[in-house]
Order: structure tokens, then C-alpha cells, then sequence
């Protein structure tokens, strides 16, 4: 019996958004699925701050604001830029976002993805969990036919492998599909789980029902690194952190911890969190080296997915959004390659990359192509003197103090063209335009 | 041979919550764990299934979330998984849940044959009466082993089985007929990791699930709130004892240091030094 039943037409490693995204997708189309994932639980190894942005998995799951444990709809951006004692805000807030079908909820992902797991079940899939892909076995020909797993026994054969492995990418790095992900092009974030009573969430952020807000700031709290803090605000706890990239933290500046600790005590920050009593602490690697970093993405019999095809977008802090949608987009053209009965091959599987190029995924990657690479080059600037010039304005601009206007205003453009000079200010206005059309 | 091992799907205390304003435990989100110690008698039934090929049976009363600590059971090598679950059950104590599950063994000797052994662990970690298993040793008048640290043979053509349990005072080598209920020791053994296959088979596999009716109880009111005699009146959370750690300075060979730290303790706490004192003498005479 075992002999037979160890074929599936298509395996998924993880069970992370990509992972469950195209699991969910395949096993709802009829394919035989098994999802492998090496937590004790699908979600148990899941870390992210968190937004979920309802677009990705509307088309996924239609009706998931129903069923799936979602905590507040953001109602509110803030855009900080941080220097050590404020921050110059840009908010925006509306009423439309109390709209019926809101655009992007807060969410925590151990209930989130219990939800999202147990409907790649129901739809059919087979979820086996503590079990680690260990390498991909290939034929004689280098073409990937199956998994095998840190557990005694056979291999598990299927003609297509769809790697959801995360950020980390180590089954295809030990099969010898993607080099070793880079320290420039992967941000370490930790975060906290603050808990305070819903009331005082609402009080404090101005909050009705489940309306959320959502902070994201950049400024000296990297100290010259680069990197973004964020706190969202869910039903009964604000998740608060911090992150910047792997290679910047390995120069010793500051550890993540430290950062955090002193993000948490800035001015700006603290009177947000007071009184609450943290719950959590969580750390997790993010992919931001952006289209420049993206491995190979399709092979003989095998596509990648999520964090584990670095699909993300770190300028907007997307991330689960273009992971549910690789997954699904993969699972797709696996399907359809399935109905026609073609082979699973390098060739046939490149239908998943030109789908791609088609969406918002590869569009706004391609657009933001120059990001990382500027963002490293100049990070004592952008997110040093910069943060701390603006903060200077503001406060030159708003201190009554018996200066006339016309002075202030000498005394701000001076303080910009004596720490930047005047041709370093034009040249970054261009390379941050250049990099960002 | 037929072993049934009863397994309780308990909360993952490591990870269990207190809720910061109500004071009450936070169970949602909060991620369930076979109960630590059953996992040493389902282990120990697996050995036996090894040794004698006997059939192993998990059963489990709980609600139907409870299904995935059989599955688990079932990775682990177990051969077929019993839920027994019924809104009548919630809020059952120990008479409570021991009637129920005793009724469901019946019920399962019936369908798959009646089982030589039953397992239980020590103990729960949420409930820690350790009660449960010799509950249903008494309602179904098997002979009951408690505390078992090891088991020495089995002879099933003589129906005798040899263990070792751990007392106070020493190692007790116990011998008696089955059928046996046995409550199964920690650190007895090491879970293994089930193969490919039997993880495959488990994630397939049909949990069988029973209700009160199915497994023939009538009387309702021996079951859940109803047929609990146990009443929780208050439950709070204890009250750190925070002393102050004291470092004990001492300097010299081991023995000189042993005695300062013997002598430091018994500065602090006058009574141990004639209680030890006492013991030593009674022991002597």
C-alpha cells in the first residue's frame, strides 16, 4: 500500500502564507497535495509583525473575513522619521477605510495561520508537520522527483516540488538550486507583544470598534543602519520592533536587542506602550534584498516560492501579500500544467515567471529594483542626517522664540547645505528619484 | 495481544498565558500538547508492540481539537485512535472522566478485542490528581500497577506481567495477572520518531469518534458538570515566595567548601540541622 501512495502530484514544502497559499490552491483544484513542514505545528516557526493585506488572499479565499481570526482594520498610517528625542509625522487616516471590505487587518499569525493550515486541509491537502525536507532527490538527469525527510523511509515522489521553505532557503541550497542568501540582501526584525486592555488601545490611538494604526519610522532609532521600526496596534496588544539589515548589525553598531529597548523608551514611543505588560518576544530574518537578490525561481520540477524567492517588497513592508500570491500563481500553473498532462520541466515551468512579471509582484520589485543598493551606499545619510536635519526644521520652524521667520528659515537651509552641501542634496534627490520610478 | 493507551490533550503549559487584566488563564492561541507524561506509556506500548507484536490503541477524551494529539499518537506508531468527545463530557473531574473512558475501554474491547494493558501516565500536567488511570482500573476491576518505571517481562501464555515501580523507600519488582492498568513513570524511556510512513499513514487516518451514546452510557448524570462531585471554588494565582539568592563565599579544598555552604544553610535555617540530626540517629540505632 505504502508503495503506491507515496506519489502526490505535487509536494509544498512549508506551511508559511506561500506555502499554504499554494497548497490551499492545488488541493482545491483536485491534485493530490502533501504540505511538509518541519514546525511542531503549521505556523509554529512563523514570525512576522503583522499585516495582512486582504487582496492577496481574497483571491485565495474569498470569504476569509468570516472565518479567519483577524484582530483590526487599519484605519490610519503614520510615517515617522525619527531622530533621538522626535519624530516628523506624515499620518494619513480615513473613514473609508471603515469600508465592508477593508483593505488590511492586523493580525497574529499563530491564530492566523491555525486558520489558514486548517483550511489547506479541508480542502483537501496532506499536512504532515514535524518533519524536516532534508534533500530533494533527483533522477540521473538532475531533475527534481521528490523529497526525502529527516524520517526513516523511502523518499516521497512527486513531478513537481514547490518550495515555500522561508527565508532561509535551505533545502534548495543544500540541493544546489540557490546560493546561500547574502547578508546585504536580509534584514533581521525582532519584535514584542504588548498586552494592554483593548480600552486603553482605543484611547490612546483614537480608535473606535476594531479600527487599528499602524506606525511605521525610520530615522536614528537604526543608528546608521538600515532598517525601519514599526508598531501596529491589534485588539488587546500592540506589536512593536524593529529590524535592519543582517550585514549592518554584523559591523557591531548595535545589537537588534538594543535597538528595540531603545526604540521602546524614545519619547515618541514610550507613552504609547505604557503600562503594558509584554508577552512575547520574536525574532525573524526578512528577505529585502528586493529584484536584484531573486534566485532561480523555476527548474526541472521545481518552483519557489514566498521568502524563499525573496518576494518581498521592503519599501512598502509587504511581504505575506506577494507570498500568497507566488504560491497561489505556482500552484496555478502547476494546475493547468497538470490538466494539459505536460511535463513539469524548466521549460514548461517558466509559465509560473512570466505570471509573475504580469502582477503587482515582479512590477513593484522591478520599480523599487535600485532601493537596496542605494539605501546601503548612503545609509548614514538617509537614515542619520537626514532624520535628524527634518527634526531640526521642525523644531527651528514651530519654536516660538522670538526669531523672526526669514532667520529660521536661513538657519534650516543652511543647516541642510552645511551637512549635505548643496551638490550632495541635489545628487541625492536624484538617486532617490531614479531609484524609486 | 491489544494495548489501550489513554492519552489526555492538554495545554502547552511552557507557553499558557495569564491574562493581564482579568487574571484568568489565556487558553486561546494557546498551543495543546499530549500530556508529557502519557507520551512515556504510549513509548512504553510501542516497545511492547515491538517485543510482542501486540495492537495499540490511543484514546482520548477531550473536544474535537483532541483529534490532533491522536494523530500525533498515531505518528508516533500507534495503530488506531479513539476520540471520545460529547458536550456532556465538559467540565467532568476525575470520577467523571474515569467513568466515561472506562466505559469507552468496554466499549473498544468489544469492537477490537479486549486489551491485556491499559496505559496511563503518572499524571496530567493541567489536572495533577493522578487520579484518572486508577479511576478506571477500579470500574473495570483490572489489576492496577501505578508509578511503574519499568517493565521487566510478560508472559501472555501465563498472563502475567513482571514491573518495577518506584516507592519511596526504594524499587518495588511487582508481579501480577493481567488484564493491567498501568500508570507509566517519566524519564522511563524516549519517544521515538515515527517513520515516514507511519506519519504518512497517521495524516490520513480516520479518527475514530465516539459520543456518550456510542459508547452505551444512559445515564447522563454521571457524566460532565453533572456527574462531578469536584467543585473548583476559587482558583488564583500563588503569591511569589521571593527571597534574596545568598552567595556563599568559601575558599580551600572541596570539603572546606562544602562545610561552609552546610554551615551557611544551617545558620539560616536552625531546624535542618536537628532534623538531619535526628534522621541520622534514627537510621543508626
Amino acid at each position: 500500500m505504502a508503495e503506491m501512495e507515496d506519489t502526490f502530484d505535487a509536494i509544498v514544502v512549508g506551511a508559511g502564507p506561500s506555502g499554504n497559499a499554494a497548497a490551499y490552491t492545488l488541493a482545491k483544484e483536485g491534485l493530490s497535495v502533501l504540505q511538509i513542514e518541519r514546525g511542531e505545528y503549521a505556523g509554529s516557526k512563523n514570525v512576522q509583525g503583522a499585516i495582512l493585506y486582504s487582496d492577496a488572499l481574497e483571491k485565495i479565499i474569498p470569504e476569509f473575513r468570516e472565518e479567519a481570526p483577524l484582530e483590526r482594520h487599519v484605519i490610519e498610517q503614520r510615517m515617522w522619521s525619527m531622530d533621538d528625542t522626535s519624530h516628523t509625522g506624515m499620518h494619513y487616516r480615513s473613514g473609508d477605510f471603515n469600508e465592508e471590505k477593508p483593505n488590511r487587518y492586523t493580525i497574529l499569525r499563530a491564530q492566523f495561520d491555525k486558520w489558514f493550515s486548517a483550511k489547506v486541509k479541508e480542502a483537501g491537502a496532506l499536512v504532515l508537520c514535524e518533519t524536516t525536507v532534508t534533500e530533494l532527490v533527483k533522477d540521473l538527469t538532475g531533475r527534481v522527483i521528490g523529497v526525502r525527510t529527516d524520517r526513516q523511509g523511502n523518499p516521497i515522489f512527486a513531478p513537481v516540488v514547490i518550495l515555500a521553505e522561508g527565508v532561509n532557503g535551505l533545502v534548495g541550497q543544500r540541493s544546489g538550486l540557490r546560493p546561500e542568501i547574502a547578508p546585504e540582501s536580509v534584514a533581521l526584525a525582532v519584535k514584542e507583544m504588548h498586552f494592554l486592555p483593548r480600552e486603553t488601545i482605543e484611547a490612546r490611538f483614537n480608535l473606535k470598534g476594531n479600527e487599528g494604526v499602524v506606525i511605521e519610522a525610520m530615522g536614528t532609532i537604526t543608528r546608521g543602519m538600515t532598517g525601519t521600526g514599526f508598531l501596529y496596534t491589534n485588539e488587546e496588544s500592540i506589536s512593536v520592533g524593529i529590524g535592519c539589515i543582517v550585514s549592518d548589525f554584523a559591523e557591531g553598531e548595535a545589537t537588534p536587542a538594543e535597538l528595540l529597548e531603545a526604540f521602546k523608551a524614545h519619547p515618541s514611543i514610550a507613552p504609547l506602550l505604557e503600562g503594558s505588560e509584554v508577552k512575547e518576544y520574536a525574532a525573524h530574518l526578512i528577505p529585502e534584498g528586493g529584484y536584484k537578490a531573486i534566485p532561480q525561481l523555476t527548474g526541472d520540477g521545481w518552483i519557489v516560492v514566498g521568502d524563499a524567492g525573496q518576494f518581498v517588497n521592503a519599501v512598502h513592508r509587504e511581504g505575506s501579500n506577494l507570498a500568497m500570491t507566488t504560491g497561489r500563481i505556482a500552484a496555478e500553473t502547476v494546475v493547468a500544467l497538470h490538466r494539459k498532462g505536460e511535463a513539469m520541466d524548466g521549460y514548461t515551468l517558466k509559465e509560473y515567471e512570466r505570471r509573475l512579471e504580469a502582477t503587482f509582484v515582479m512590477k513593484d520589485l522591478k520599480k523599487y529594483k535600485g532601493i537596496p543598493g542605494l539605501l546601503d551606499a548612503n545609509k548614514t545619510t538617509f537614515f542619520g542626517t537626514y532624520p535628524r536635519l527634518f527634526s531640526q526644521a521642525m523644531q527651528t520652524w514651530f519654536r516660538v522664540d522670538g526669531v523672526d521667520k526669514k532667520t529660521k528659515e536661513k538657519a534650516i537651509l543652511k543647516s541642510f547645505r552645511d551637512s549635505r552641501s548643496l551638490r550632495g542634496l541635489l545628487g541625492d534627490a536624484w538617486r532617490v528619484a531614479r531609484a524609486w520610478r | 495481544m491489544h494495548i489501550v493507551v489513554c492519552i489526555k490533550q492538554v495545554p502547552d503549559s511552557a507557553q499558557i498565558r495569564v491574562h493581564p487584566v482579568t487574571n484568568t488563564i489565556m487558553r486561546q492561541g494557546v498551543p495543546t500538547i499530549i500530556n508529557p507524561y502519557d507520551l512515556f506509556a504510549l513509548e512504553e506500548a510501542l516497545r511492547l508492540k515491538d517485543r510482542l507484536g501486540a495492537s495499540v490503541t490511543a484514546l482520548c477524551m477531550g473536544p474535537p481539537t483532541a483529534s490532533e494529539s491522536l494523530r500525533k499518537a498515531l505518528t508516533f506508531g500507534a495503530d488506531r485512535a479513539v476520540l471520545l468527545t460529547d458536550r456532556y463530557f465538559a467540565g467532568s473531574d476525575t470520577l467523571a472522566t474515569s467513568y466515561a473512558l472506562s466505559m469507552a475501554l468496554t466499549k473498544i474491547g468489544e469492537e477490537f478485542g479486549t486489551p491485556e494493558i491499559v496505559f496511563t501516565g503518572k499524571q496530567t500536567i493541567d489536572g495533577d490528581t493522578a487520579q484518572v488511570g486508577p479511576g478506571i482500573a477500579s470500574r473495570l476491576k483490572l489489576n492496577q500497577l501505578t508509578y511503574i518505571s519499568k517493565i521487566v517481562a510478560t508472559d501472555l501464555e501465563a498472563g502475567r506481567i513482571t514491573v518495577e515501580r518506584r516507592a519511596e523507600t526504594g524499587t518495588q519488582v511487582l508481579a501480577t495477572k493481567l488484564p493491567v492498568l498501568i500508570t507509566m513513570l517519566e524519564a522511563t524511556n524516549e519517544m521515538r520518531r515515527g517513520t515516514i510512513a507511519q506519519a504518512l499513514e497517521a495524516a490520513r487516518a480516520e479518527i475514530i469518534t465516539w459520543n456518550a451514546s456510542d459508547v452505551g452510557i444512559e445515564d447522563l448524570t454521571k457524566c460532565g458538570l453533572r456527574g462531578s462531585p469536584t467543585i473548583v471554588k476559587k482558583v488564583f494565582a500563588p503569591t511569589a515566595r521571593s527571597e534574596a539568592a545568598a552567595m556563599i563565599e568559601a575558599e580551600g579544598t572541596m570539603d572546606a567548601k562544602a562545610r561552609a555552604v552546610v554551615d551557611a544553610i544551617f545558620a539560616r535555617a536552625p531546624g535542618v540541622e536537628d532534623d538531619l540530626t535526628a534522621q541520622a540517629l534514627h537510621h543508626y540505632v
